[in-house]
């Protein structure tokens, strides 16, 4: 591990994740294994770390292509590292036995972006909610399963239970099966909740109902959740804090007003501006940067995202900016930080 | 008279339970240079509108009632092998939504352009080629390209393809559904930039279709709020979205995360779903979702109304 912000473990921290890095294999025919070097591998997850406390909404923004998604299914050890360690109230995961790691998985959970794709449309609502539990054997009776599975879904605001849960998915508006795949994800009382895009293939107007759903669930049974976004505009509206992801590192990160408002990172200057605002009169700034996210085969020498830099200088094509604390919470990895 | 004129377009499709009301009793006009930004959610016939005017409706969509002038003439009397040749492409073109599946994947995209051009105007192949390169270099993806697949470009290069390709017989008229919906903010941004750079150079009139308000703010100068197959509001983007008159719209405004807003400014949500299509509700289609909802709402239709200049509301609220 080349540096670790990691402050030291307290109780009430959920998960910590300390140098995690995965790089996936590129698949080649079996000469060009034969006479290549080094075998070609993908940097999707590049040493990075950070922590989540209880109760808290730690959002992931970046690109497509940042690795993002990878850091969130690496906390849930649903893909195995390159290397580093995430924490689960102490306990490595990837050090759980497949026993261990399937108990575990009771109290970790996720929802995924595409609830048109992520619910099996053979499946009723009841069905759907009540596998995980099933699963798990938690409950001794059918009849336990089906009033947990109630329970859960009134906490979704899918009331009156009855009404929905002979009901199948394509029978439901996108807003209502969203619902349906976080009460999947909650019959099992977790303690933390990877969401990956939750609301992006959703409507405005249902968007914000699930917004205000997954905050009240924050509030109601003291679950941390692991954001992953590409809208930084939103996360504004959830998150506590927020790391900024760019080819596979974290560029920035810190309390999320703090980092929208005043961005120390070129990077995340450059994505907010280019966020469109629902104002015709706001004009806002003009940094849009240029160029397309560079491979992460080969990624950029030094500073990874240098070459579409607008203030890149020599050192940052040569040595590698490391993540440290600018201000209180406020972390930076850039050899010229904006102030 | 208006450059595109649509006037009580109605176009319902045919389901095995029915008639869809899709599109209903819809009007609205542009004219040269305008960029018109036709809003609402997923379902309420904002696509059909658009479809109806380029005649690309599904077997099933029929257009019961309406006109739609364009520069004079009506396109819907129009039989289709003229309107093949002379217009769709020529005069009116689109960008269709998904950049990632509307190109052919077998063939160069060089090509694809050059296929455009070749059947809409008389050219040779060699010179329908260089001008594919001139058309490329236009959307910034540089002639050098012109013999990449698409499954060689990155997802903004394919949407500049589009772009290109829906300008190669210098309409003049572009319908955009949903351009940047598939984009990374980053490169949505490019696009968004390149379509306004092109729309001042090349006296573009654009019909812009999204469910995402704050991209229409960028580059629209009039707005038309759609619910449930019927305008509810439209006018100019800066009366709009400053001064919405219809609740639906104040909500849909409300319901849009701002970067710049403030934070604490609860994000709103409009309880309730769409309505059915087959069966909507009586009065004004928004009564059941609407918070200032009148006995009148239920049995009623409001009639839309001008309430300044350039702006329109159907409400029983207003007038």
């Amino acid at each position: 591990m080349s540096f670790n912000r990691v402050r030291i473990v307290e109780k009430e921290e959920i998960l910590e994740v300390k140098g995690l890095t995965k790089h996936f294999p590129i698949k080649m025919g079996f000469f060009k294994t034969l006479l290549a070097k080094e075998l070609p591998v993908v940097h999707a997850v590049d040493s990075i770390s950070f922590e989540i406390k209880r109760k808290e909404i730690f959002g992931l923004a970046g690109e497509s292509g940042c690795g993002k998604t990878t850091t969130g299914r690496l906390t849930l050890r649903l893909i195995e590292p390159t290397a580093g360690h995430v924490l689960f109230k102490g306990k490595d995961i990837f050090l759980l036995s497949e026993n261990e790691i399937r108990k575990t998985r009771q109290k970790i959970q996720i929802i995924f972006q595409d609830p048109y794709e992520s619910l099996n449309p053979r499946l009723s609502v009841y069905d759907a909610i009540a596998e995980p539990l099933r699963i798990q054997q938690v409950l001794e009776s059918e009849e336990a399963v089906g009033n947990r599975v109630k329970e859960v879904m009134e906490d979704m605001d899918l009331v009156p239970p009855e009404e929905y849960i002979y009901r199948f998915p394509h029978e439901l508006s996108g807003g209502q099966r969203q619902r349906v795949a976080i009460a999947r994800a909650f019959a099992l009382q977790p303690d933390y909740v990877v969401a990956d895009e939750p609301v992006s293939m959703l409507d405005a107007s249902t968007r914000s109902e699930v917004v205000s759903l997954i905050l009240s669930l924050v509030k109601k049974f003291h679950v941390s959740f692991l954001y992953i976004t590409h809208d930084i505009a939103l996360t504004r509206y959830i998150c506590d804090r927020i790391a900024v992801m760019y080819l596979g590192k974290i560029v920035e990160q810190g309390p999320t007003d703090e980092v929208v408002l005043k961005p120390f990172h070129p990077y995340t200057e450059a994505l907010i501006a280019a966020i469109p605002v629902p104002d015709p009169t706001a004009r806002r700034s003009e940094i849009v940067i240029k160029g397309e996210v560079p491979s992460a085969i080969n990624p950029p020498s030094g500073c990874r995202f240098h070459p579409r830099c607008p203030y890149a200088k020599e050192i940052c094509k040569k040595e590698e900016p490391q993540l440290i604390e600018l201000k209180k919470d406020r972390y930076v990895a850039c050899h010229f930080p904006l102030e | 008279m208006a450059f595109l004129e649509v006037k009580n377009l109605q176009m319902y499709y045919l389901t095995l339970r029915g008639w869809v009301k899709a599109v209903d009793d819809v009007s609205f006009g542009l004219e040269k240079g305008d960029a018109l930004g036709l809003a609402g959610e997923s379902g309420c016939g904002k696509t059909s509108a658009a479809l109806s005017i380029l005649k690309l409706l599904p077997h099933n969509g029929k257009i019961f009632k309406g006109r739609i002038d364009f520069d004079g003439t009506n396109l819907l009397t129009m039989p289709d092998v003229k309107f093949r040749k002379e217009i769709r492409w020529k005069k009116i073109s689109t960008i269709f939504q998904g950049a990632m599946n509307s190109l052919n994947p077998v063939m160069k995209i060089g090509d694809q352009i050059v296929e455009a051009l070749t059947f809409h105007e008389n050219i040779r192949k060699k010179e329908a080629r260089d001008r594919a390169g001139k058309l490329l270099d236009l959307v910034g993806i540089g002639a050098t390209k012109i013999d990449r697949y698409p499954h060689e470009l990155s997802g903004g290069m394919k949407q500049r393809t589009m772009i290109a390709m829906a300008l190669a017989c210098n309409p003049e008229l572009v319908i955009a559904d949903e351009p940047t919906t598939a984009l990374d903010v980053i490169i949505a941004a490019q696009v968004l930039g390149l379509m306004r750079e092109l729309q001042e150079k090349l006296k573009l009139t654009i019909i812009l279709i999204t469910h995402d308000l704050s991209i229409i703010s960028e580059i629209c100068n009039k707005t038309a709020i759609m619910y449930a197959g019927k305008i509810v509001e439209q006018g100019d983007t800066i009366s709009v979205y400053k001064e919405p008159l219809h609740p639906y719209t104040q909500k849909l405004i409300d319901a849009f995360p701002s970067v710049l807003g403030d934070r604490r400014k609860e994000l709103a949500g409009i309880p309730g779903f769409p309505p059915n299509l087959l069966d909507p509700p009586s009065g004004c289609r928004f009564h059941p979702r609407c918070p200032y909802a009148m006995e009148i709402c239920k049995k009623e239709e409001p009639k839309i109304v001008e309430v300044g200049k350039n702006h329109e509301v159907a409400c029983h609220l207003i007038g």
